[in-house]
Formats: structure tokens, sequence, C-alpha cells
């Protein structure tokens, strides 16, 4: 992997980082022009943003509401905290770990405390608000669709988690009146982006952690061992986006799972199983084995119980590497919350 | 024993409303288990019952029943739990 990870979130100080002036000291604040212009270009690279201030919540929401900039704020933090607890708290919102989260602050103080308690954390002074865009931490090697509209999407997760909150009854009831549709497809050029980027950007609900680069997910397309599936979500809320991959190598007697991932955004949703389902039934109606790989990576033991209680057993271990094998004789039908929906059962491939 | 079952009715039934599991049915087998309920299945045996579910205990057999968690748990537990 790479030395530096790429940022998934930056979280503003507001007072003298994002606008000019001390707002609770009566100035009549205006966010500085560079720094407006680094969070436009970060939100159109998928970075998301979010606030950690020590403010009045009402006043300073009202201000980022009066410059037309509440909606790039993901779950913000304003109050009276420390920073570093504003910084965990966002972490956890938005389902990512600490260490994808950049923060930055014109105080020295703000930003050690935050190094300090938050080692992980990249600590950026206000003054290199115009620079960061040429850092390489805030600069994703591809653009997805999926990336341009990140925000919009998590926009819609913090609304569905209110929702969700709310809603009295069985949580099935709850994800039957989401109305999810799942989509299943083999994948095709215009995927390959999205799908580098997901291997790169899922670390829990990954089943061996292999990164794939853009040129050898390529290769995997042309080859006709190798069966690429991704699956897309979407609900009454909007679209989920691109947010499971699968690649399956194909042997003349056996199928292998090679990486089977998820994004943590539908960790929720229990669709993992319906695309493991729609491949045994690949596979059984192939009359090949099928097996799956798993690599434990300290983060992805979600993805060992996936296969444990999606009735795969474990045949072979290689040191960290255990394969399984799918018992086929038994496919549960999929919920009957999910529409799901996948063009290649008709064609058969 | 007995507890052990009414506190896993309990949790099933907050996740599946419409249906009422006899001791010994597959939770399994129709569909109605996902990954994300096999997840909420184990915290709250772990938690519930103070049991740690290692990696070598995360087997279909133990969680595939009523009667199949409570087994588990009472083989976990030093001392049976309930009566």
């Amino acid at each position: 992997m790479t030395k530096h990870k790429t940022v998934k979130c930056l979280v503003w100080d507001l007072d003298n980082t994002l606008w000019d002036g001390v707002l609770l000291e009566g100035d009549d604040v205006k966010p500085f022009p560079h720094a407006l212009a680094t969070l436009k270009a970060l939100d159109e690279r998928g970075i998301l943003h979010s606030v950690a201030s020590r403010n009045d919540p009402e006043a300073a929401l009202a201000k980022l509401r009066e410059f037309g900039l509440e909606d790039y704020f993901l779950y913000p933090q304003i109050g009276w905290q420390a920073k570093s607890m504003s910084l965990k708290a966002i972490a956890s919102d938005i389902n990512i770990g600490v260490d994808a989260l950049a923060f930055v602050d014109d105080q020295p103080f703000e930003r050690e405390e935050v190094a300090f308690a938050l080692p992980d954390v990249l600590c950026i002074d206000a003054t290199e608000v115009a620079t960061m865009l040429d850092m390489p931490e805030f600069t994703p090697r591809f653009v997805t669709e999926d990336s341009r509209r990140r925000r919009q999407m998590y926009r819609a997760d913090q609304h569905r988690k209110v929702v969700e909150a709310d809603f009295e009854g069985a949580q099935e009831a709850f994800l039957e009146s989401l109305r999810m549709r799942f989509t299943i497809k083999e994948a095709t050029q215009e995927d390959l982006q999205r799908a580098e980027e997901l291997t790169l950007r899922t670390n829990q609900l990954n089943t061996t952690g292999y990164t794939y680069s853009y040129r050898e997910l390529e290769a995997v397309l042309a080859s006709d061992r190798h069966l690429l599936l991704t699956a897309a979500l979407e609900d009454r809320y909007g679209p989920y986006g691109t947010i499971g991959l699968a690649l399956v190598e194909k042997a003349d007697t056996s199928w292998t799972i090679k990486l089977l991932l998820m994004s943590c955004r539908v960790m929720s949703r229990g669709v993992g199983t319906i695309l493991i389902s729609h491949i045994k039934r690949l596979a059984r109606d192939r009359g090949v084995r099928l097996l799956g790989e798993f690599v434990p990576t300290g983060r992805n033991r979600q993805m060992l119980i996936t296969y444990k209680f999606n009735r795969f057993s474990e045949v072979e271990r290689r040191g960290e590497l255990a394969v399984f094998e799918a018992d086929l004789t038994t496919i549960p039908p999929d919920p009957r919350y999910v529409h799901v929906v996948t063009p290649l059962r008709s064609s058969n491939q | 024993m007995e507890t052990v079952k009414a506190k896993v009715r309990e949790f099933l039934r907050g996740y599946i409303a419409d249906h009422d599991f006899a001791d010994d049915e597959d939770i399994f087998a129709s569909g109605y288990a996902n990954s994300l309920f096999v997840m909420q299945l184990i915290y709250m045996v772990e938690r519930e019952f103070g049991v740690t579910v290692a990696d070598d205990d995360l087997e279909f057999a133990n969680f595939q029943s009523i009667d199949a968690v409570a087994a588990f748990i009472t083989s976990k537990t030093a001392t049976p739990v309930g009566a």
C-alpha cells in the first residue's frame, strides 16, 4: 500500500480557518475565498467535509446556512468539547476510521490536542488551506461518478439514520420500508475505476484485502477465466451507488472467490448474502465447486462470519489464508425486503 | 436453559415480527437471516450471557436454531444459565 492514505473526510475549524474573524467576538465573518475554493474542489473529488468548532451551535450553523455552505458539512460538531472528541464522533457517524480524517485549524493548541489524542489524524495548519489541493493525501487516483456523488449519498444516509432511529417495530419492517433495489451485474470498462476505488477504500467488509489496480482489473475483464461482478443499491432515499464487488476465478471444476467486498455504508442492509447467493447459483448451474478465500486483516472479522454463516466451511489453510467451500445444496431464498435485479441470470453466464 | 431460549426468542422477534420460531427450527433456512442479523445475534450472545464467541465457535451449528444457541451458551458457561 502507499504510505499516505487518501483522506476521506476533512474536518474544518471555523473561526479564522474557514472564515475570516471570530464569530462570537462579533466580527462580521466572511468565508476566505481560498477556503471556499478548496472546499468545493475537494467535494468534487469525493472527499467529505465536516466541522469541529468551539462555537455557539445555532449561531455558527446559521452563518453556514447564510453562506450556502450548510449542505457541504456532514455531522458538524459545534460546541465546547475537545476537538479530538468531535473528530471521533464524526468518524463514528460517517462509519470510517479515524485514520481517514484530516483536520485543519489555525490554532496550534487545537492541532496538538488532536494530534496527541488521535495520532492517525492528519493535522494541517490553516495557512496551508490554499495549497492543500496539491497534497497527495487529497488526490485520489480517480474521481468516479460515485465519488462525485459521495456527499449527496452520505447526506441521504444521514437522513436514513434519523428515520431508522425513529422507526418502531421489527428491523425487517424497517428494511422493507426502504424499498431497496439491489442490482448485480458483470463489470464493464466503465466500472473499473470505481472497482479499483472500492478495493482501496474498503477495509472492514473485505474478505481478503487484496487490492487490484485498474490495469489488473482490465486484464480480469478481458479474461474468460474470471468473473467480475459489481453490486449497486438504491432505496426510496436515493442511490448508494456501486457498493459491492466480487472477483471470481474460474477453473474447470471449481470457482474461487478471490475478493468479496461491500461498502461499510451498507453494513446494516443485509445485502452481502444476496451477492453470495447469486454467485452460488451461478456455480451450481455451471456444476462447479465454489471456494472462497479469506485472509484476516485485523478488521474484517465480519467477513469471516459472513462466509461461515452462508454455509461455507474451511477446506484448506495456508498460513494466514483460509479457503472455504460453499455448500451448494441449500441456497436460501433472497430476503423479501429487497428487490433483486440480476441481468446475468437470464443470459445464464 | 429456558431463560436463554426466552432471550433468543425475544431477540428474534425484534428482528422478524411476523414469525414465531420453534425451538428446533432452522433460523437460516427461510431467508430471514442475513449477515447483519448474524452479527447482532453474536453480539447479543456475548453481551447478555458474558461468553466470548471465538473464531472457532463461529459455526453454523452453534447458531442454527434456538436450541442450538441455548446448547452453545450452556457449553460455554461453567454453571448452566437458568434452571
